[in-house]
């Protein structure tokens, strides 16, 4: 909503000057969005002075006007229209302006072959008269060169953020009223308006009894003999200042009142309504040709104001071309109805119209408000335009009768936090046109009929600390005080698993939880994408069901800035289905190229899957789950190279599983279309982290160390190939839980030398008892036993 | 007589340990003139030897030292003329460690709830799938009300009744529904609105926050806000207004902006004259309460709703909202933490 400060004046009576109603405005919630000079494009238009007219080199009808602002410097710029002559004074646009008529945005252009530098305008060019017959001809204006030419130059325009609920705000009057309240200057009365209404209202309206019927209430008046003009220059500029385009003096009127007081009116040429006014439900496919010049296809139940041939208007929301008002208009039928918000608000939703009328009639306006509207704009027609009025005539509920409120005199300070005296309520409410009754336990309080959102008394209170000020209650300092737990442990792991990754050299991304469909394939094969009815561009058009899809379309950008070597990770949603609570929490990290690349003392070496799973294991450790209890499998999901990735469960191969690893799928890479294709990954499920029963400081056994010396062993088995190394360590750490400490694998090689479908495993084995040293013979009994049990469960032989 | 300074001065002019170990035979061997003088000692009477042995065994004793300490010496040289030849640049670039970074909106995030710790509140999570129900209509905005024109919402049925949460308020509804009265949550989270340019992500996050309980006011979230706000930018002194606003799940309600002021380009938060708007918040409107089963007659409390980014972009100085979510490696580098820097309130929120 914009506003003009000589409008405001209108309605208030106040010597503020325009900085301190801004600060009042938004110290009572009518914020200030910004103050603009004058209406944007208008305040282009200079008046210029033509210096010197030639003409054009390559065109008989064309002028080349070498045109002045007043100061040294001069436009060419090129001209066809006749009068434009030396020393004229006229309207000049720059380059960038709009032009008004033909909405086009002049650019410095080359006119046969000569670059014309913005343009010289006609009445009509302006939208501000009919004349096309040359441009604008100032007379003794010589003193205002350079000046803007739409007078409202110098008049602020305030720019107000209405919130939904202050419908009343939409009208210059209701701002007013508010500000007059906050103390800021005294609300004017509204004008006695009297004129002479000598004949009854000619045509018949009526509501019909439709289930769900939009219409209340419906006022109308007749005026006749009128002649349609152009709007006078006062209400042009008022009209232009506020963003609306003068089109005649009955239009504007209408728009005027709706700006003035909130009061949406429409005008109907009279003549061509086909008898009488019938508002009504819509029939289906009923079809409409309203004035934004859209033919709409109706459907059922919405109301719509008709005649003996069909629909005129949609109630609230657009009139029709059929009855719209010309300038050759002689008879209009103005209409000042209350449609309900809701049934405005489905129509134009279902139709996707917005306009000035939609806006305030879904916000709910004032119901009563029928006769002010219709006298105001009455009046201003008859001023201007002539004619004589019928008598008004409302169909429907007349008027609505104001609701009450009963408060509890203590609730204020209960909500607030401060008192406020009786006296200074009923000062609040007065001002804002509520009637108050106060008795010693509550008050009561009658709603003026312009404010629906005033339901129940905690809105009472927030008028009465709104206009008393949020300023003045005295706040209270939190107590530094703790009962409960600030994180679960779900939580504290998202936290740590977060940092233990970003330890480990990855970077930490944040992206959206939708991505391209294209890439989520390639992560979620089989399953059902979870599509976005109303995506924002169709390459992020499904929730993501996995961290890689997003990362790796950025870990591709990366790559294509020049950034081969990278580690990225994203611990967020991921979506499995489209109800709520269908997601989960997944920590996936991304690596891709070289280790040491270009480096002077390593070898550069490519990432692979012993990187990615050290990464994986180590932060599972991190996370409070003993290494013993990781289960590595390799078990794998079809987007990883199924030779090189695996997955780590707990305790078991079928125990929940905790993460997953591996080489990145040379297709998947292929189809993304990677540059450095190596690339690896590990995914963490966070909601299968077991939850400990007991604090992980408590789960912690007694501390032993062994004081006798410890030995250590060197086997090399001979094994089936496919045999798992990790599930040799475990075979062999479980010969004797109490004796073996560590089994480290230092060398694995198959081929030469080795039987076909063999391969050689060594293992260091460190044997150390918490009773006694070991002896020889100790050792070799142990040695012998991990040589059966390796042999009976793998068929593994020791090599000699 | 054995010249001992004489000898002393040879040891000590030795070149290397060849030439030491010469005189080392040379001064103490068998041939050596102390050991010729040792063995005169038998023709000496008692007393005469006894004091001549003393004081050749002196003499040897000087001489040993002298060579071993020359012998050290050498010994020394040799070790670090050895070292001189293996010497290194350590100019050369030292051996790579990989750098993790945590992103700002994790970092940020990490602060506020560090910050609402101390003061007892918990950090409770919804979904970022939600009910149309949850999201607009428990929280007193119903189907026909023009504030949910005010969200962008992306939908996942047709029907429009499954969406992208437009904030994290309707993690109220299910935190309230699912315990019972006191509650002191915050509540940060993934948000949503298909709306996109410079100022706008498709995907933000917010915070929102929300305490009842039998008695608390306006008053309290004034403070609970003024204390947030200063430890969030650790500064001592901010200037902060409330101003009336309208949100239909609060009644009052506010918004809040801070002072700050511009310095090179780059906004101070504190006692400025500017304004900028940081949040909105108010009283927890009774429809609210009813629809999650409080009973609004017993308790009563505020709510707030703030956007980390945003929060994140004032503190740190980050221009381009969209430039969170855009995983550029040179932006993650430049604005991201280190992981070891954990914001806890005895060491200070940042670094």
């Amino acid at each position: 909503m914009i506003i003009t400060l000589s409008w405001l004046k209108d309605h208030l009576v106040t010597n503020a000057n325009l900085e301190k109603i801004i600060d009042k405005l938004t110290s009572i919630g009518l914020e200030v969005e910004g103050i603009k000079e004058s209406q944007g494009e208008l305040s282009a238009f200079k008046i210029a002075k033509v210096l010197k007219v030639e003409k054009h080199p390559n065109a008989d009808k064309l002028k080349l006007c070498e045109v002045s602002l007043g100061n040294s410097k001069t436009f060419k710029v090129i001209c066809g229209a006749a009068n434009a002559r030396d020393g004229l004074v006229t309207v000049y646009a720059p380059p960038g302006t709009t032009i008004p008529k033909t909405k086009m945005k002049l650019k410095v252009a080359k006119i046969r072959g000569v670059e014309s530098h913005g343009m010289l305008c006609s009445g009509s060019e302006l939208n501000i008269s009919d004349d096309s017959n040359g441009i604008i001809e100032l007379k003794k204006r010589e003193k205002d060169i350079g000046k803007n030419y739409f007078k409202n130059k110098g008049e602020k325009l305030i720019d107000l953020s209405i919130t939904p609920n202050r419908p009343d705000c939409l009208g210059v009057r209701g701002i007013a009223r508010d500000l007059a309240s906050a103390g800021l200057g005294k609300f004017s009365n509204l004008k006695k308006i009297k004129f002479k209404q000598n004949f009854s209202q000619p045509i018949k309206i009526s509501i019909k009894k439709d289930k769900y019927q939009g219409c209340m209430s419906f006022g109308a008046c007749y005026i006749r003999n009128i002649k349609n003009k152009e709007s006078p220059k006062w209400l042009k500029e008022k009209i232009i200042s506020l963003g609306l385009k003068p089109i005649s003096a009955v239009v504007d009127v209408t728009n005027y009142v709706m700006l003035d007081l909130n009061r949406p009116l429409h005008a109907y040429d009279a003549d061509k309504i086909d008898k009488e006014i019938i508002v009504r439900n819509s029939k289906p496919e009923e079809s409409f040709e309203a004035l934004d010049g859209k033919k709409y296809i109706l459907k059922n139940n919405m109301c719509v104001i008709s005649d003996k041939k069909g629909a005129l208007g949609l109630g609230g929301i657009i009139g029709g071309i059929r009855s719209g008002t010309e300038f050759e208009t002689k008879n209009i039928l103005l209409e000042a109805a209350y449609f309900y918000p809701s049934s405005v608000r489905k129509t134009a939703n279902t139709l996707d119209i917005d306009t000035d009328a939609k806006y305030r009639f879904e916000r709910g306006i004032d119901p009563n408000s029928i006769k002010e509207g219709l006298q105001l704009a009455t009046e201003l027609i008859i001023k201007i335009c002539g004619g004589e009025a019928s008598k008004f005539s409302v169909v429907g509920k007349s008027t609505v009768k104001n609701r009450s409120i009963e408060i509890d005199n203590n609730k204020f300070r209960k909500v607030i936090g401060i008192p406020i005296s009786s006296n200074e309520t009923k000062k609040i409410l007065n001002s804002l046109g509520f009637k108050t009754k106060v008795s010693k336990k509550n008050f009561k309080v009658e709603i003026p009929s312009w404010r629906p959102d005033i339901k129940q008394d905690i809105d009472i209170i927030e008028e009465l600390i709104r206009i008393k000020g949020f300023d003045k209650i005295s706040l209270i300092h939190p107590e530094r005080k703790r009962s409960k737990e600030t994180l679960n442990f779900k939580q504290k792991l998202f936290h740590l698993s977060q940092r233990a990754v970003a330890s480990k050299g990855y970077l930490e991304a944040v992206t959206w939880s939708f991505t391209d469909s294209r890439v989520d394939k390639q992560f979620s094969q089989g399953k059902k994408e979870i599509e976005i009815t109303n995506p924002i561009s169709s390459d992020l058009n499904v929730l993501r069901r996995s961290i890689f899809s997003n990362l790796i379309i950025y870990l591709k950008k990366n790559q294509d800035r020049g950034y081969p070597d990278l580690s990225l990770f994203e611990i967020g949603p991921t979506f499995s289905g489209n109800k709520p609570g269908e997601q989960q929490v997944v920590l996936g990290a991304l690596k891709s190229g070289v280790s040491n690349r270009k480096s002077w003392d390593s070898k550069a070496r490519n990432i692979d899957v012993f990187d990615v799973k050290a990464d994986a294991i180590k932060t599972l450790v991190e996370l409070g789950i003993n290494e013993y209890d990781l289960y590595v499998s390799n078990n794998t999901h079809d987007y990883y190279n199924p030779g090189r990735s695996g997955s780590v469960n707990f305790k078991s191969p079928n125990g929940p599983k905790l993460a997953s690893f591996g080489e990145i799928h040379p297709g998947v890479v292929s189809n993304v279309d990677l540059k450095e294709g190596n690339v690896c990954g590990f995914e963490i499920f966070l909601k299968n982290l077991p939850e400990p029963e007991k604090k992980y400081r408590l789960t912690k056994r007694n501390y032993f160390v062994s004081e006798f010396q410890k030995s250590e062993r060197d086997f090399a088995f001979v094994i089936d190939k496919n045999y798992k190394a990790g599930d040799i360590q475990k075979i062999i750490s479980d010969v004797d839980n109490s004796l073996i400490k560590k089994v480290l694998i230092f060398d694995v090689f198959e081929g030469e030398n080795m039987p076909e479908g063999k391969k050689s495993i060594a293992v260091n084995v460190t044997i150390q008892s918490m009773e006694k040293t070991l002896s020889e013979k100790d050792l070799n009994e142990v040695s012998q036993k991990i040589i059966n049990i390796v042999k009976t469960k793998t068929g593994g032989t020791i090599r000699s | 007589m054995v010249d001992l300074r004489e000898l002393i001065q040879k040891v000590s002019q030795a070149k290397d340990k060849l030439e030491l170990q010469n005189l080392k035979s040379q001064f103490l061997g068998k041939n050596s003139q102390i050991n010729q003088e040792f063995k005169k000692l038998g023709s000496l009477n008692e007393n005469d030897r006894k004091i001549r042995a003393s004081s050749l065994n002196n003499e040897k004793q000087k001489i040993t030292e002298a060579i071993n300490n020359k012998l050290k010496e050498l010994e020394n040289l040799e070790i670090n003329q050895k070292l001189q030849k293996n010497k290194v640049d350590v100019t050369l670039p030292a051996r790579e460690r990989p750098n993790g970074k945590i992103h700002p909106v994790s970092q940020v995030i990490d602060e506020i709830s560090s910050i609402f710790s101390e003061i007892g509140f918990s950090v409770a999570e919804g979904p970022d799938v939600e009910s149309e129900y949850n999201n607009f209509t428990a929280l007193n905005t119903p189907e026909d009300h023009p504030a949910r024109d005010m969200h962008d919402t992306f939908y996942l049925d047709k029907n429009k009744k499954i969406l992208l949460r437009t904030h994290t308020s309707p993690v109220q509804i299910r935190t309230m529904l699912s315990g019972k009265a006191p509650f002191k949550i915050i509540v940060p989270g993934r948000t949503y609105r298909c709306d996109s340019d410079q100022t706008h992500a498709p995907m933000f996050h917010q915070l929102e926050g929300l305490h009842i309980d039998k008695d608390i006011t306006m008053g309290h979230l004034k403070g609970c806000l003024d204390y947030f706000v200063k430890e969030f930018f650790e500064v001592k002194k901010i200037r902060m207004r409330f101003r009336p606003s309208h949100f239909p799940f609060t009644e009052p309600s506010a918004e809040v902006d801070i002072g700050y002021r511009l310095e090179n380009g780059r906004i101070i938060v504190g006692e400025g004259d500017k304004w900028l708007e940081i949040l909105g918040c108010g009283m927890v409107h009774p429809n609210v309460l009813k629809n999650a089963k409080v009973d609004p007659k017993k308790f009563q409390g505020y709510a707030f709703g703030m956007g980390i980014d945003r929060l994140a972009m004032l503190k740190y100085g980050i221009n381009d909202l969209r430039s969170f979510f855009e995983a550029d490696f040179r932006w993650l580098n430049y604005f991201g933490f280190d992981p070891l820097d954990v914001p806890t309130n005895y060491r200070g929120l940042s670094r």
